[in-house]
């Protein structure tokens, strides 16, 4: 494991904020239990267990509290500092940290989504939202590690993404949901395990391109970044 | 000041010398200028950037720390541009003011961190010799949470000394030391500086700087205000008359004779000696032995009374 892993996973389960990962896993297993031993029908309960709490709310949320938190309460606190001060290229300080919160991510978000996706259909639609939501959970780290070297506000930033346009735009019009990463886990999702429980209109090839594009593209958008990154001065 | 140099330079190895260069730099942020037009070139020893709060020390300490793009000009490392160029931190390391560790690592685990993270051959040899230098072998164990400021200060020390760096740039370092940890920072900066290393350290505590280093970078106002040895610069001065206590076994015959030297300026008598103002430092130095030779008065005591640093800036800072 290099040392800038070690140093982010050290930094990711060391900090209490890695405690608010847990609950909305939790509720989403529950939910489906619950369901389940209630006997309703996986129509009724899927849909809105599996995509509209997992894929809209679980899978963006813990990817945006770990992809935000990654590099960017290294740039609050200022550690960040200690890490770019040594003769490391940019990207060999970008990559690990993607790979951490995007693994951390994925495990987060797909295990609920594994067990959900099991007990309201099977374990092929199960492992299909697994590796779906993996692709999303790196699309999604690399767009809010980006967002926290844009912006001083990445959190803010990243909820207007996952809440205003993936959630309510997505909703009403119907041309956003191309460029959410959301409608592109649930079109890789659907091709993998071909239920009646998850739709979209967004078509399979332009899900695994542009899930790809926005994973590349904001990857090095960060590194670009780093490259450039500015310590403000004292003005006091 | 030689009491700081007790220890042996041993623990420090003599090292090829690099040099920093600031060339014609500026920064402005919008319609607020924080470093004017500064031209600097620092090498081996000791430095010390003086200046006022908000005099533009740290955003130029930012700048050759590679961590600040100059609006204009060009800062060097061995003529090589510190920005955006990472490979300059093999030379150069960096303790910023901000007191910002990994608190959930332990000494020993956060300086082992920078040594891995340099590649150096021998990562756990050059983090205890790291934190010898800095004396943290008692506490490098502990989680850098439990540190004293002190502490912590030193661990950073450590983490940027760690691949024994041709520069090193400190931004106050001496904030929350108590006295102890304070003289022994002083001895091993001034340790490194003889070593062939090139130390700059910002400070706008006067004392901590003239017991430190006597060459000086004075920045006021965003401009380097002077640049040197600060006596020498106080003896540039020369629009400002020098004040020196003189005590003789006759002050008052002597005061007289001193009066009619055309280097002196003006003459006070008083209970302890004579206070007088020459505008030529090195004429009166000349004269008053002659003249109290010429008189049969013996001088019992000369002394330079606004050589200090501390009027050497107020004078830089009113100016």
């Amino acid at each position: 494991m290099s040392t800038v892993t070690w140093i982010t996973a050290r930094g990711l389960f060391g900090r209490s904020r890695f405690l608010m990962l847990l609950p909305l896993p939790l509720i989403l297993i529950g939910l489906a239990v619950l369901c389940r031993s209630l006997g309703v029908d996986p129509g009724q309960w899927g849909p809105p267990v599996l995509v509209g709490l997992g894929l809209a709310v679980v899978l963006p949320v813990v990817a945006l509290i770990v992809g935000t938190g990654v590099l960017g309460a290294e740039i609050d606190d200022g550690t960040v500092v200690h890490i770019l001060t040594k003769p490391l290229p940019r990207w060999q300080i970008v990559l690990p940290k993607l790979a951490v919160a995007a693994a951390v991510s994925a495990v987060t978000a797909g295990i609920p989504l594994y067990v959900a996706g099991v007990l309201a259909d099977s374990v092929r639609l199960g492992l299909a939202l697994v590796a779906a939501s993996a692709a999303g959970a790196l699309a999604y780290s690399a767009l809010f590690l980006a967002l926290s070297l844009v912006t001083r506000r990445p959190v803010l930033l990243g909820l207007v993404y996952v809440l205003i346009w993936e959630g309510l735009l997505g909703r009403f019009v119907n041309g956003t949901k191309v460029l959410s990463i959301q409608q592109w886990v649930i079109a890789l999702a659907d091709r993998m395990a071909p239920t009646s429980l998850l739709g979209t209109t967004v078509s399979v090839p332009v899900a695994a391109v542009l899930t790809a594009l926005v994973a590349v593209g904001f990857t090095v958008l960060a590194i670009d970044r780093l490259r450039s990154f500015s310590v403000a001065g004292e003005t006091s | 000041m030689t009491a700081l140099h007790t220890q042996p330079a041993a623990d420090v190895p003599a090292a090829t010398t690099s040099t920093l260069d600031l060339a014609g730099v500026s920064r402005w942020y919008g319609n607020v200028v924080a470093v004017n037009d500064v031209t600097m070139r620092l090498g081996p020893g000791v430095t010390g950037l003086l200046g006022p709060n908000g005099a533009g020390k740290t955003t130029l300490l930012h700048m050759m720390a590679g961590f600040l793009a100059p609006s204009r000009g060009a800062v060097t490392l061995d003529g090589e541009p510190t920005w955006r160029n990472p490979g300059v931190y093999r030379r150069l390391g960096l303790v910023s003011e901000r007191e910002a560790v990994h608190t959930f690592l332990s000494a020993y685990e956060f300086v082992l961190a920078s040594a891995k993270l340099h590649r150096l051959p021998d990562p756990e040899a050059a983090a205890r010799r790291a934190i010898d230098l800095v004396e943290m072998q008692d506490a490098q164990g502990r989680r850098i949470g439990t540190y004293s400021k002190g502490m912590r200060q030193r661990t950073r020390v450590a983490a940027a000394l760690v691949h024994d760096p041709q520069v090193l740039l400190l931004d106050e370092p001496f904030n929350g030391m108590d006295p102890r940890q304070r003289l022994h920072m002083m001895a091993l900066l001034h340790r490194l500086g003889d070593a062939g290393r090139t130390i700059l350290f910002s400070s706008h505590i006067l004392e901590e700087v003239e017991q430190v280093s006597g060459t000086v970078q004075v920045m006021v106002a965003g401009r380097l205000a002077a640049s040197g040895d600060y006596r020498t610069i106080r003896r540039l001065m020369t629009n400002r008359p020098h004040v020196f206590t003189v005590r003789s076994t006759d002050d008052r015959a002597l005061a007289v004779a001193l009066m009619a030297e055309p280097s002196v300026g003006g003459v006070e008598l008083g209970r302890t000696g004579l206070t007088v103002k020459a505008g030529d430092y090195g004429a009166f130095t000349r004269a008053l032995p002659r003249i109290a030779l010429r008189h049969g008065i013996r001088v019992r005591q000369l002394l330079p009374e606004d050589e200090s640093l501390e009027s050497v800036f107020s004078y830089l800072v009113e100016a």
